[in-house]
């Protein structure tokens, strides 16, 4: 049994190899958690990057060359993106890998692309990615600490000083909180009321009432992602508490006000991008042509609504095209250097212009404060 | 006082779940000694198959009894296949058995029904009732009396049924219950059954306040799991105890001390009635003759 395995496998090699060489696409790898508990981030990054790949050879390829995608699915093991990069980088030759759903696969994966001297774009939140600046690792996703500034931004224009939080335990909560505590003073807020929850948990009302009986609470802010935040939502209207709830942009889609149910999510406002109120963007607006496009696409090809992470793939593959296009070469350091001076490109998170100080290209503008009116998003202003 | 109240409700809605679903591990249990870690994957089966019938046009009460006839067929089918010709094999390889077949349930479901939350209306609207200023949402109740109800039946199922006392029988001697002229292979079919329908009519009831999806049945099984040990395995009455005390232990901490140590509190009361009453509160004393 051992030993057919081991033909078995080392048959598949050989053809793929053959395949490989007999081919000269220009080769992208990508690792993403397709499966596993973060699969809500890899499943659309990876339905976007099979999309978009599609979509592009269908148009030409770049510079007349086929691209050829070959996507990992890491399960959210770092281990098994190592292994994964590492076989990306010396077995299948990609000039340049997409991935990352995760900080801890993001982290794995540019230990072998730094070794290696490929470009890497990483489609996880934490800024640990990209700061200090490491050669060739650059990330399309805003940072936690970003979304905690926008939405202190608009409590101080509200006039809110005091909050309460109410925090998921999972990685995404707990990192956001953290963020959050760190950067209230610089906004004047303080936190009075500082709760978790389970990502499981099936009634919040307890915390939420801790928190509503806080001495001067104004507002409340709930990081977090699935099914939790829809919660948080239900309880927060059952408990009629009467204070302006803030979600992050973890929930940043369609799904969380069907639900979280339209009358309880009325007035909750969090950041996300462009990409949600694709219809309210002003007709002038960069990001509208693009955004607008990945919707109409991607809601066609899958039939599930767009939502912010596949949109991080989206924008990982429009800069490498785009870098790659530029640099008239599919050499990785070629490639790298391209990307490097990316100026203005609209995507769906923001318009990115990175340089050799900033690879991650974005600012505070790429998020948009929307509030959920009448069951649908609308641009805050 | 509405401060207490509030705690209180919030105790009973998540522990009304618990209850359920540990009130579901107990047929089996007493049937095999097998304890069956997929009985989480029945609740959330129960979730997901009202939702899809539901969301494909049929009223919820009819959704909702499809999904339960076939979480009890699955029920069978894992029996029949997975069980069954397992038969002889020690009880912990048994429930090694019933975790792969978690991991295959879960699977299938993410393949069929995909990997989006899912929620499906409340039985009775979404208007919080308020009693003493503390308010409970109608969906609640209806947990709570589902559990209710469950308990009743299977105490009259186990003490008042031929069939009952037959499950307990098989569970107690397989050989001598054949010989007195029991079906045992009849009966774990039947338990199965009944706890897979039993677990989706928990999941059914508990999907409008939960939401589901196809991985929440771990997290289920485990409070379960805590809720019948801690009441002591076998027993409904213990099941139900169990569920609602670690219900309400997780609110009262979170209430009173901090939501950080929620979990904590529960397991360390589990604990400690384990180290003084390894049978759980209301567990059966197991006596060998020798």
């Amino acid at each position: 049994m051992q030993k057919t395995l081991t033909t078995t496998a080392l048959g598949l090699l050989a053809v793929l190899g053959l395949s490989g060489a007999a081919t000269a696409d220009i080769v992208l790898g990508a690792s993403v958690s397709a499966t596993g508990p973060a699969a809500f981030l890899g499943d659309p990054e990876a339905k976007t990057l099979e999309m978009m790949v599609e979509a592009l050879n269908a148009k030409g390829g770049i510079n007349g060359e086929q691209v050829k995608l070959v996507l990992y699915d890491d399960g959210g093991d770092p281990n098994k993106a190592r292994t994964f990069a590492t076989r990306l980088v010396e077995d299948d030759e990609a000039v340049a890998i997409i991935g990352g759903s995760t900080t801890g696969t993001s982290m794995s994966i540019l230990d072998v692309t730094e070794d290696a001297e490929v470009p890497f774009i990483s489609l996880a939140g934490a800024i640990d990615i990209i700061d200090p600046v490491k050669p060739y690792t650059f990330k399309t996703p805003h940072t936690d600490r970003m979304a905690c500034q926008k939405i202190f931004e608009d409590m101080q224009k509200r006039g809110f000083t005091k909050i309460g939080m109410i925090s998921g335990t999972d990685g995404f909560g707990a990192s956001m909180q953290a963020q959050c505590k760190a950067v209230a003073g610089d906004h004047g807020i303080e936190i009075v009321a500082d709760e978790t929850y389970d990502p499981k948990d099936a009634d919040m009302t307890a915390q939420l009432t801790k928190i509503k009986n806080a001495e001067g609470v104004q507002a409340v802010l709930n990081p977090g992602f699935g099914q939790g935040p829809s919660i948080v939502t239900r309880n927060f209207r059952q408990l009629a508490i009467d204070l302006p709830l803030y979600q992050s942009h973890g929930v940043a889609s369609d799904g969380f006000i069907e639900l979280a149910g339209a009358d309880a999510a009325e007035g909750v406002r969090l950041p996300g991008t462009a990409l949600l109120v694709a219809d309210l963007l002003p007709e002038g607006d960069p990001q509208k042509p693009v955004v607008t496009a990945y919707k109409t696409e991607f809601e066609a090809k899958t039939g599930t609504s767009v939502g912010t992470f596949g949109g991080y793939a989206h924008d990982a593959f429009l800069i490498l095209t785009d870098a790659i296009t530029r640099a008239g070469s599919a050499e990785p350091a070629a490639i790298r250097d391209a990307i490097e001076q990316t100026k203005g490109l609209a995507g769906t998170t923001g318009i990115y212009t990175f340089s050799p100080e900033d690879h991650l290209g974005l600012d505070l503008s790429a998020f948009r404060m929307l509030e959920i009116k009448g069951g649908t998003w609308t641009l805050v202003e | 006082m509405s401060e207490l109240l509030q705690f209180l409700f919030s105790g009973l809605t998540v522990g009304a779940v618990y209850a359920l679903v540990a009130l579901g591990f107990t047929i089996i249990y007493n049937a095999s000694d097998v304890v069956n870690f997929a009985q989480g994957e029945f609740v959330m089966l129960g979730g997901m198959i009202t939702w899809f019938a539901h969301a494909q046009g049929l009223p919820l009460p009819l959704a909702a009894l499809i999904a339960i006839a076939v979480t009890a067929l699955l029920g069978v089918a894992m029996n029949k296949l997975m069980i069954e010709p397992a038969r002889g094999a020690p009880v912990v390889s048994l429930i090694i058995i019933t975790i792969g077949a978690s991991i295959f349930i879960q699977g299938g479901t993410q393949l069929i029904f995909g990997k989006e939350i899912h929620s499906f209306p409340a039985f009775s609207g979404d208007e919080p009732l308020r009693i003493g200023g503390a308010t409970i949402l109608p969906q609640s109740l209806w947990v709570i009396a589902g559990a209710l109800v469950v308990y009743v039946a299977l105490w009259l199922f186990f003490t008042r049924t031929l069939l009952g006392r037959a499950v307990l029988a098989t569970a107690n001697n397989r050989l001598a219950a054949q010989l007195v002229g029991i079906n045992t292979s009849f009966v774990m079919t039947l338990s199965f059954a009944l706890s897979a329908a039993i677990g989706a009519l928990g999941g059914m009831l508990a999907a409008p306040i939960t939401l589901t999806a196809y991985n929440v049945g771990i997290g289920f099984a485990l409070k379960g799991f805590a809720g019948a040990m801690l009441g002591g395995m076998g027993s409904p009455k213990g099941a139900l105890t169990g569920g609602f005390l670690i219900g309400l232990i997780e609110a009262l901490t979170a209430g009173y001390v901090s939501s950080q140590y929620k979990d904590a509190a529960a397991f360390v009361v589990i604990l400690l009635v384990l180290f003084f009453m390894p049978q759980g509160l209301f567990g059966r004393k197991s006596t060998d003759r020798v």
